[in-house]
């Protein structure tokens, strides 16, 4: 072997080596290079003594000791790269990602702002939050949603009949909320407020998946990136509210009364600038972080199906009817929505090739209890459908949405049943989760068009 | 016969500071020279040395610049500040108390292993 045929070789151990150093999140780049001159000062030395370069790497390595205990070591000092730091600092990615981030920044101050803005657009016209608070009802999602759509259409780059279709839905969803006759005491206008905003999430969720609408994988992304997004916005709220605290107290102290302020200006445009800044910390955390909610879901899950299979033991022992006014009904709707919820961001986090497991039959049990419960709540209104349950569209609306999370949630334990059977395989559940998707959003749409001719506007 | 752990721990950063005032120096050197004053008896490692000088230069003790040597080969050379030199006399009081104090507990008794230190 040449000496140059040595160095070579010397040199590639020690691009190889620097590459396991570097696999270690406790030790950066700069550490790299200072450990790499010390590994070269040892090498030197012992070739110096006499030892081929081969030899002499492999002394030195075995006497800089295990990078085990090296980067415990390291982590002792900087305990804080052990944490993914947050936002502004685009340090991590090289040039490329930084001007990225820089440019998706901008893109969020933009769309955060435009946001907030639109909230009080309408103030332009003599519409105050303080005299119309229905319109506001209406129309809040209508003001604030079209600035996530527009900032997650620009990230997915999405192609002309993706935005022609969001904003031809955006303008339907103006239509539904403005154009039908509501009383602002109407039960109609409470229903539309509700259902508007879900139909509109869905929008954003196309702009979410842009033009892979139809991949079931998207759709799940759209999912997840739901969850997170729900806890970011709770976070924020949380947050929102001890500002408001602050400003009111330490104002109300100096003798000035910043109600004003707080409930007409800083809330709703506040809320309107975090549904958008909640949305780009999913996108801009979405590979740094664990997700939070899959975690919540594992925590809470067995708790939810004691508490389920306790209720059903109780009726059934007590044989109590459950008394079901129109609240209950709700209730109960709620509690289908937590136990969709518990079961999709469950989904949303497994791995989609592992054996099923005693998690997988934790949720089918809880799943078909809460179907159980469901049941038993049905039954008490099919009596009552024709005297107390027809007629409002409060009434029809919680009843559709009861049979919509039914259905699901019964196919769901269906398909968990063959999975835990292994009779089909995994990727069947998250199939009919991500295409049922489009139920929600048609139903969602049912509700606001056809709903307030068909109840005379009631 | 090779120096405890908590003992090396102990000495490591009046060690490292006395070095650094001695002159600009860089991590394998200083490693060299602890090696060279113990008679290799300090076992010291990696592990113990970069962290300690990463949290010199972050505690204000010592201050470091990155120099070329050789080619595209780049070294990080630390040298020590006043406030550095303040910590290594501070240190070395502390040091020099102890130190006595096991002189004068020791000065009547038995020599353990060394014969001289009992004559003195």
């Amino acid at each position: 072997m040449t000496t140059q045929d040595g160095k070579e070789e010397l040199e590639a151990q020690f691009a190889q080596w620097r590459q396991y150093v570097l696999r270690r999140k406790e030790l950066q780049p700069l550490d790299a290079d200072e450990l790499e001159d010390h590994l070269r000062g040892s090498v030197d030395e012992l070739v110096a003594a006499g030892l081929s370069p081969d030899e002499a790497f492999l002394v030195a390595v075995k006497r800089m000791g295990s990078l085990d205990e090296l980067s415990r070591e390291f982590a002792r000092e900087h305990s804080e790269r052990l944490w993914k730091q947050l936002v502004l600092s685009a340090d991590t990615g090289g040039p490329v990602a930084a001007t990225r981030s820089r440019r998706d920044l901008w893109a969020l101050v933009i769309c955060a702002v435009g946001a907030a803005v639109s909230v009080k657009v309408p103030a332009l016209f003599g519409l105050s939050l303080e005299d119309d608070g229905s319109f506001y009802a209406r129309n809040f999602a209508l003001l604030a949603l079209p600035w996530l759509a527009a900032f997650l259409a620009w990230r997915r780059k999405a192609s002309r009949p993706v935005i022609a279709a969001l904003v031809a839905l955006f303008a339907l969803g103006a239509v539904a909320a403005n154009v039908y006759p509501l009383l602002d005491t109407s039960q109609s206008l409470v229903v539309t407020s509700i259902h508007l905003p879900i139909a509109l999430w869905l929008v954003a969720g196309l702009a979410y998946v842009a033009d892979e609408w139809r991949s079931s994988r998207r759709r799940m992304d759209f999912i997840r990136f739901t969850g997170e997004w729900f806890i970011y916005f709770v976070l924020m709220a949380l947050g929102g509210g001890v500002l408001s605290a602050f400003l009111f107290n330490t104002f109300k102290a100096i003798g000035i009364l910043p109600e004003e302020f707080i409930s007409y200006w800083l809330l709703p445009c506040g809320a309107a600038a975090a549904i958008v800044v909640a949305a780009w910390l999913v996108e801009a955390k979405q590979s740094v972080v664990e997700n939070i909610a899959p975690v919540l879901t594992r925590l809470f899950t067995p708790l939810f199906t004691a508490a389920l299979l306790a209720f059903l033991v109780a009726v059934l022992w007590t044989s109590n009817g459950i008394d079901v006014e129109r609240e209950a009904l709700i209730l109960f709707n709620l509690l289908l929505v937590v136990v969709l919820g518990l079961l999709l961001y469950s989904l949303s986090a497994r791995d989609p090739l592992a054996p099923p497991g005693p998690f997988d039959r934790l949720q089918l049990a809880l799943v078909v209890s809460a179907l159980a419960i469901d049941v038993l709540v049905l039954l008490e209104i099919t009596g009552r459908i024709t005297d107390e349950y027809g007629g409002t569209p409060n009434r029809a609306a919680a009843l559709g949405e009861n049979v919509i999370l039914l259905v699901n949630l019964a196919w769901s334990a269906w398909l968990l049943l063959n999975f835990i059977r292994r009779r089909t395989p995994f990727a069947a559940l998250e199939r009919w989760q991500t295409g049922y998707l489009e139920v929600y959003a048609a139903w969602a749409w049912i509700v606001v068009l056809v709903f307030p001719p068909v109840f005379n506007y009631v | 016969m090779k120096v405890a752990k908590d003992l090396v721990a102990a000495s490591a950063t009046p060690l490292v500071l006395g070095i650094l005032a001695e002159g600009e120096s860089y991590g394998y050197a200083i490693l060299r020279r602890i090696n060279e004053l113990s008679g290799g008896e300090l076992d010291w490692t990696e592990g113990l040395l970069y962290p300690l000088l990463h949290r010199l230069e972050r505690l204000g003790f010592a201050e470091s610049n990155w120099q070329s040597v050789t080619g595209e080969r780049k070294r990080k050379y630390y040298r020590i500040t006043g406030q550095g030199l303040a910590e290594l006399a501070e240190q070395r009081r502390q040091w020099d108390t102890v130190v006595d104090t096991l002189k004068e507990i020791w000065h009547d008794r038995v020599p353990l292993t060394n014969p001289l230190e009992g004559l003195a």
